[in-house]
C-alpha cells in the first residue's frame, strides 16, 4: 500500500479516472505479494499437510478398500466385495461385542455427565480455588493403564481394598472384574473415575458463561438452589452438555486400554468390547479384511453420533443471546 | 431486595453448604485415595500383602517393591518379596518413553504452530477447505486409521522401530492446530503491521514476533501433548512391542500378564505403576495451573 505514490496530477478532470488509473499497478502489486503469501501458507502447512494426507486420509482410504478384501497380512489381499459386511449380521462375537460396547457406553455417559455437572455445580458454588480444581483433574493426566492397573488392584476379589470394605459392612465380596454381570459396569466405573474430573471442568468453564445476576434476579424472588438449577442452570447449559456428552459418548465407543490390562475381553467375551475385537481380530487372528469391516462400523456410528451432535449444538446456540 | 439477599445467605445456605462441603470433600476423597493406595502398596513387602489388606499403612514397611522394579534388588530379594524375580528392564522402558514422548512434542507443537499460523493469519485460496479437512481428521476414530498405519509400517520397515512409533503423531494432531490457531488469531495485528512496516516478512514475523508473544499457550500445549504421548498405548503395543523400544505404558501391561497365575505381585506392579507415572505427577505439580487453565480454553469453542 504505501507503494502506491500515485503522483496527484493537478490537471486531473475527474478523481474518478485518477483513481482507475492507479487502480491497475496497485491491484498487480497485490495479487504478487498474494501469491508470495499463498506459497509461505503452504509451506507453513507443508508439514501438517504431508501428516495428514499420509497418517489420516491414505489410510482411511485404504482402510475402507481393506474392508472389501480377505487380507491375512502375509499374501496380498484378495477383493471378496460386501462379503465381510456380510458376515456382521451373522456374528455371534460382533453382535455381543456390540452389545457390550452399548452398554458400557450408556454407562459411562449416565454415570459421568451425572457426576461431572454435580461436581461441576459444586466447584461454581462453593470454591474457585485452582488447587481444588487441579486435584479434580488429576486422574485424567495418568495412563488408562495405571489407572487400569491401580483399580484392578483395589478391586481384586480376595485382598482390594474395596471388597474388604464390602466385608466389613457386612456384604459378601464381588469379583468385579470376574463375574460376567459386574464386569462392564466395573470397567465403566473405573474410566469414570479417570473422566470425572475432565467432563466436570468443561462443565465448570461452560458454568462460568453463566451471567452471575441471572441467578441474583432469581434469588432475589425467592428461588431456592434447586429451582436455579433446573430452571436456570440446565437449560443454559445445555450447548455445553450436547458437547460434552458427545465428548464422551465418541471417547467410551473406543474404550480399549482397560480393557486389554484387567479382563483382555473376558470372562466369556462379556467384556470383549468392539475395539477390542477389532485389535483381536487383526492381530491374533490376521483378519485384517474382516477387522477393517467391523472399524468402518465403528466408523460410521461415530459419525452419525458427530452429525446429530452437530445439529443439536446448532439448534441449542441461541439459548444465551 | 437487601432483606432477602441478607437473611437468605444467613438462615438457608449454611446447612446446604455444609451438605455441598460434604459431598466435595467426597469427591475429594475419591480422587485422591487410589494414589495413596498405590503408594501404600508400593510401601509394602508384598509376601505380606494378604496377611492385612485393610491395613491402611504399609505392611511390614520396605522398599523393596521400589528395588525390584528398578533392578537394584537381588532374585533372591525379590522373590522373598513376592516378586516374580523376572527382570524388568525399567529404565530402559523410561528412555523408550522419554524419546518418544519428546519427539512426538516437539514435531506437534512446531509443525503445529506454522500451520496453526497459516490457518489464522495467511490468506491463501482453499484455506477453508484445508482446514475443514483438519476438522474431519478430529473425526475418524484412531482404530480406524491405526489398522492401515500398522500395514504401512510393516511396508516401510519400521515395525519396532522409535520411527515407527512416533512418525504418526509427528506431523499433525488437529488438536495442536485448533488450540493454536485460537490463540494466535486473538493477537493483535497491530504488531504484526509494525514489524511489516520495519520490512519483516511473515517468515520473520512468524519467528521473531508471533512465536515469543506465544510462549504461554505453546507450552500449555507441549504439556498437554506430552502427556498425552506419555500416555498412549494402543499404537506403541501395535508397532513397538520390541523390548528395545518398549515405552512404559507397555512394559506395564507386559509386567500385568506376566504374573497371571497364583498371587500376582502387587506391591511390585504398584511401585512400576507408581514410577511410570511419576513424570506425569511432576509436570503436574509444576504445571498444574496451567493445565486447568487450558481446558476452559481449549475443550469449549
Amino acid at each position: 500500500m504505501s507503494t502506491t505514490t500515485s503522483v496527484p496530477t493537478p490537471a486531473s478532470p475527474a478523481p474518478a479516472a485518477h483513481a482507475a488509473g492507479s487502480g491497475s499497478p496497485r491491484r498487480n502489486h497485490h495479487s504478487k505479494a498474494a501469491r508470495k503469501q499463498t506459497w509461505i501458507a503452504l509451506a507453513f502447512v507443508a508439514p501438517s499437510l504431508f501428516g495428514f494426507a499420509v497418517f489420516y486420509l491414505w489410510p482411511t482410504i485404504r482402510g475402507i478398500y481393506i474392508s472389501f478384501t480377505d487380507y491375512d497380512v502375509f499374501t496380498s489381499p484378495v477383493f471378496t466385495g460386501l462379503a465381510n459386511y456380510a458376515r456382521l449380521f451373522s456374528d455371534e462375537t460382533f453382535a455381543n461385542s456390540a452389545r457390550a460396547t452399548i452398554l458400557y457406553v450408556l454407562i459411562n455417559i449416565l454415570l459421568q455427565t451425572t457426576l461431572a455437572l454435580g461436581l461441576a455445580v459444586l466447584m461454581h458454588r462453593l470454591t474457585q480455588s485452582t488447587f481444588v480444581r487441579s486435584i479434580v483433574i488429576l486422574p485424567y493426566l495418568i495412563a488408562n493403564v495405571v489407572v487400569a492397573l491401580v483399580w484392578f488392584w483395589m478391586l481384586d476379589f480376595q485382598i482390594g481394598i474395596v471388597n474388604q470394605g464390602i466385608q466389613w459392612l457386612g456384604g459378601n465380596a464381588i469379583a468385579f472384574f470376574g463375574d460376567e454381570t459386574w464386569a462392564i459396569p466395573t470397567i465403566a466405573l473405573v474410566n469414570t473415575w479417570r473422566h470425572l474430573g475432565y467432563t466436570a471442568l468443561l462443565i465448570f468453564a461452560g458454568l462460568q458463561t453463566i451471567p452471575k445476576d441471572v441467578y441474583e434476579a432469581a434469588r432475589t424472588e425467592g428461588a431456592s438452589e434447586w429451582q436455579m438449577f433446573w430452571r436456570i442452570t440446565v437449560p443454559l447449559l445445555r450447548p455445553v452438555l450436547a458437547l460434552v456428552l458427545v465428548i464422551t459418548m465418541i471417547g467410551s465407543f473406543q474404550v480399549f486400554d482397560t480393557v486389554a490390562v484387567t479382563t483382555s475381553g473376558g470372562p466369556a467375551d462379556a467384556t470383549r468390547v468392539i475395539q477390542y475385537y477389532i485389535f483381536d481380530l487383526a492381530f491374533q487372528r490376521l483378519d485384517f479384511g474382516y477387522a477393517s469391516a467391523v472399524s468402518v462400523v465403528l466408523l460410521v456410528v461415530l459419525a452419525i453420533i458427530a452429525a446429530v451432535q452437530l445439529r443439536l449444538t446448532r439448534a441449542n446456540e441461541s439459548d444465551l443471546n | 431486595m437487601t432483606t432477602v439477599q441478607k437473611t437468605r445467605p444467613r438462615v438457608r445456605p449454611p446447612l446446604g453448604k455444609i451438605f455441598a462441603w460434604i459431598a466435595m470433600g467426597a469427591f475429594m476423597l475419591i480422587t485422591i485415595f487410589p494414589f495413596y493406595w498405590m503408594l501404600r502398596t508400593a510401601l509394602s513387602n508384598g509376601a505380606l500383602l494378604a496377611t492385612d489388606p485393610s491395613s491402611l499403612l504399609p505392611v511390614d514397611f520396605t522398599f523393596g517393591a521400589f528395588e525390584r522394579v528398578l533392578g537394584i534388588a537381588t532374585t533372591e530379594e525379590a522373590q522373598a518379596q513376592g516378586g516374580s524375580g523376572a527382570s524388568l528392564n525399567f529404565w530402559g522402558y523410561l528412555f523408550n518413553s522419554v524419546i518418544v514422548a519428546t519427539a512426538i512434542t516437539a514435531g506437534q507443537v512446531f509443525f503445529g504452530a506454522l500451520a496453526a499460523y497459516a490457518f489464522a493469519r495467511l490468506r491463501w485460496p482453499g484455506r477453508n477447505a484445508v482446514f475443514f479437512l483438519f476438522l474431519l481428521a478430529l473425526m475418524v476414530p484412531p482404530i480406524f486409521t491405526q489398522l492401515p498405519n500398522f500395514l504401512l509400517m510393516r511396508d516401510l520397515g519400521l515395525i519396532n522401530t522409535y520411527a515407527g512409533i512416533v512418525l504418526p503423531f509427528f506431523f499433525m494432531t488437529p488438536f495442536a492446530i485448533f488450540f493454536l490457531r485460537q490463540f494466535f488469531m486473538g493477537i493483535s495485528t497491530e504488531v504484526e503491521e509494525a514489524a511489516r512496516l520495519d520490512g519483516a516478512g511473515n517468515i520473520r514475523i512468524f519467528f521473531r514476533v508471533i512465536l515469543p508473544m506465544s510462549s504461554g499457550p505453546l507450552a500449555t500445549l507441549a504439556i498437554l501433548q506430552y502427556i498425552q504421548a506419555w500416555n498412549e498405548y494402543f499404537w506403541p503395543l501395535l508397532v513397538g512391542s520390541d523390548e528395545s523400544v518398549r515405552v512404559l505404558t507397555v512394559a506395564l501391561g507386559v509386567f500385568r500378564s506376566q504374573t497371571p497365575q497364583g498371587q500376582p505381585d502387587w506391591a511390585g506392579m504398584m511401585a512400576a505403576a507408581l514410577l511410570a507415572a511419576l513424570p506425569i505427577l511432576l509436570i503436574f505439580v509444576i504445571f498444574s495451573r496451567k493445565i486447568v487453565n487450558s481446558i476452559g480454553f481449549s475443550g469449549i469453542k
